[in-house]
């Protein structure tokens, strides 16, 4: 069963020109490069499309490319990419969509009104990266504390915490029940 | 007069104030399978509505992940899902080598293949087990543990370690099994079958278990694949999506296996395929084993694997490698570029999203654990239950803490 990236990319380009930034291909995986603004209706028209269907938002993730090495310099367009991975259980395709997204204003619109798995996985990247879902229905942080401060994949948050763990609240003594 | 006291309760009913109790069930609860916590809304004994809270466990996974090498980040994985480790090793080394481009040798295949459907049934077993005990049959979690640490004693004579494996290295395995493999493994999945028919005969009939799990949870085709669901979740609900069909790995596309599926979507169905996949891995085993190649189990590239031991101590060039290999600094490297790979684990689909920077060490490690997404249904599948129910829904999903938090 092979599927035609050919014809998808055709179909995506004649529809989403302007968003398309580029499709390239590594280890055999396709991935779609788009501007941020029109994600929604992208992601929607590769779900809804019959002959591609991507049913299943399998992951979203984030990159941040403030560490890039001089040689990778083309991937960063900008600070954030959100990091999409669609899955179409009927053609047996994946596909992976990257959105690019500036440190300032760190905002793209939610798609979690496209998939419902969208709902976490956009919490855990808000979370981790501080990237603001626009339209979410409950953005609040998801694996840290609600008192965290900070984003810790960022790459600018240092490995070992900033003193967070010796900062932590907690109780000397026994509080008075009231 | 019949017709007025219908026609006032409703009216009575909206009038009195609405009284929920909010509970905590978790993060220290038996019946929650690790350090979960659900913020429940109480109406009597139904739940209203419920949020689950997670990250007890966040230990930073993927953010560690950037600061180990590729062989180094294999002792991470054994610690995301405690219940399958060889799954996890297995999968993340086959993400690597599909970076690295690298090929396993049919043996190293094999064994690898052998391994994950044992290490399958050893968390089905256990997860069957604990879903009977949740629901008041002990004895069945008893069995299931027993069958367990046989499994584990096979797990240990081939990797050295029976939670803790970290067994997988990029390019293969980091040493052969031992001689009387097929034995071992022969020893212990020709007792399994009983086991597993005696499981069934003492549950599926049980009246017991059937009221509570019949009907219980039940989330349509369209709901789990929304939600992202993987698994034997999804298999439960009509959906046959399995990866190792999918996108097949290892030898999966040699051997002959069905993948189970149910369509009613509820607790029991879930119970019903995880019985069967386990009948479907002693299938792929015996296969395994019957056609076992011989041979190297772990790639002959050098580069980017480890010479065996006796070569570099009397070949120059295999000391050389060792070294390029082990040295702080050298290391293996993959080019420039990213990849998403993914494998069936016990709970469904666990995929790893690495990004190369071209370094020794990843510059991103994204582990996409199925439970997470799993998890998310939880809300959807208790709301409007009562309370019991929520202690069978999350059995069923097996949902494991330490992938869930990463």
């Amino acid at each position: 069963m092979s599927f035609d990236f050919e014809k998808l990319q055709r179909a995506v380009r004649e529809r989403f020109d302007s968003e398309v930034l580029e499709w390239t291909v590594f280890r055999e995986q396709h991935c779609l490069h788009l501007a941020p603004e029109r994600i929604v209706d992208v992601l929607r028209f590769l779900r809804d499309e019959p002959a591609f269907n991507f049913a299943m938002l399998t992951d979203v993730t984030a990159l941040d490319h403030l560490k890039l090495p001089a040689s990778m310099e083309h991937w960063a367009r900008e600070r954030f990419a959100v990091v999409y991975h669609l899955n179409s259980l009927e053609h047996g395709a994946r596909l992976r969509v990257k959105a690019y997204v500036p440190e300032e204003p760190c905002e793209i619109d939610s798609v979690s009104g496209v998939w419902a798995s969208a709902n976490w996985g956009e919490r855990e990247v808000f979370d981790m990266y501080g990237i603001v879902f626009r339209g979410h229905p409950d953005l609040r942080r998801i694996l840290t504390p609600d008192h965290f401060d900070g984003h810790p994949l960022r790459k600018d948050y240092p490995l070992k915490g900033r003193g967070e763990r010796d900062n932590f609240p907690k109780y000397t003594e026994i509080p008075e029940r009231g | 007069m019949a017709h007025s006291v219908a026609a006032v309760q409703p009216a009575a009913a909206q009038a009195a104030p609405e009284q929920t109790l909010s509970m905590n069930l978790g993060p220290q609860h038996p019946a929650c399978h690790g350090t979960l916590r659900f913020k429940i809304e109480l109406d009597g004994e139904t739940i209203r509505a419920c949020d689950p809270e997670i990250g007890f466990l966040h230990t930073g996974f993927e953010k560690l992940g950037e600061y180990r090498s590729y062989n180094q980040f294999v002792v991470v994985t054994d610690r995301a899902n405690y219940l399958s480790p060889l799954n996890n090793n297995i999968g993340y080394a086959i993400a690597c080598e599909e970076l690295f481009q690298v090929e396993v040798p049919p043996r190293g295949q094999y064994v690898r293949m052998a391994m994950a459907e044992l290490s399958r049934i050893a968390d089905h077993i256990v997860c069957v087990g604990l879903q009977a005990m949740d629901l008041g049959a002990f004895s069945v979690m008893l069995w299931a543990f027993i069958e367990r640490e046989k499994m584990y004693d096979v797990f240990e004579a081939v990797t050295g370690a029976r939670l803790t494996t970290s067994w997988t290295r990029v390019g293969g395995i980091f040493r052969d099994v031992p001689e009387d493999f097929p034995d071992l493994v022969r020893a212990v999945t020709s007792k399994l079958p009983p086991v597993l028919a005696e499981t069934e005969y003492m549950l599926s009939k049980n009246k017991i278990f059937k009221d509570r799990t019949v009907g219980i949870g039940t989330l349509t085709k369209e709901q789990a694949l929304s939600f992202g669901v993987t698994g034997p979740v999804l298999r439960a609900c009509g959906v046959p999506y399995d990866v190792r069909r999918a996108r097949p790995y290892l030898a999966y596309d040699k051997v002959d296996f069905e993948i189970p599926i149910r369509t009613e979507g509820d607790v029991y169905s879930r119970f019903l395929v995880r019985q069967e996949e386990m009948r479907q891995s002693l299938k792929i085993i015996e296969q395994c084993l019957a056609n076992l190649p011989s041979g190297p189990v772990c790639s002959v590239d050098h580069k980017v694997a480890l010479p065996p031991k006796d070569l570099v101590y009397h070949d120059m060039e295999s000391l050389i490698h060792h070294f390029k290999i082990v040295m702080p600094g050298h290391g293996i490297a993959p080019p420039e570029g990213e990849v998403y790979s993914c494998t069936e684990v016990p709970n469904g689909e666990l995929g790893f999203y690495l990004v190369s920077d071209g370094t020794g060490l990843p510059y991103r490690v994204r582990i996409r654990p199925p439970s997470f997404y799993n998890h998310q249904t939880f809300s959807a599948q208790v709301k409007g239950r009562m309370l019991s129910d929520a202690v069978a829904i999350l059995s069923s999903m097996n949902t494991i803490a330490g992938e869930l938090d990463r």
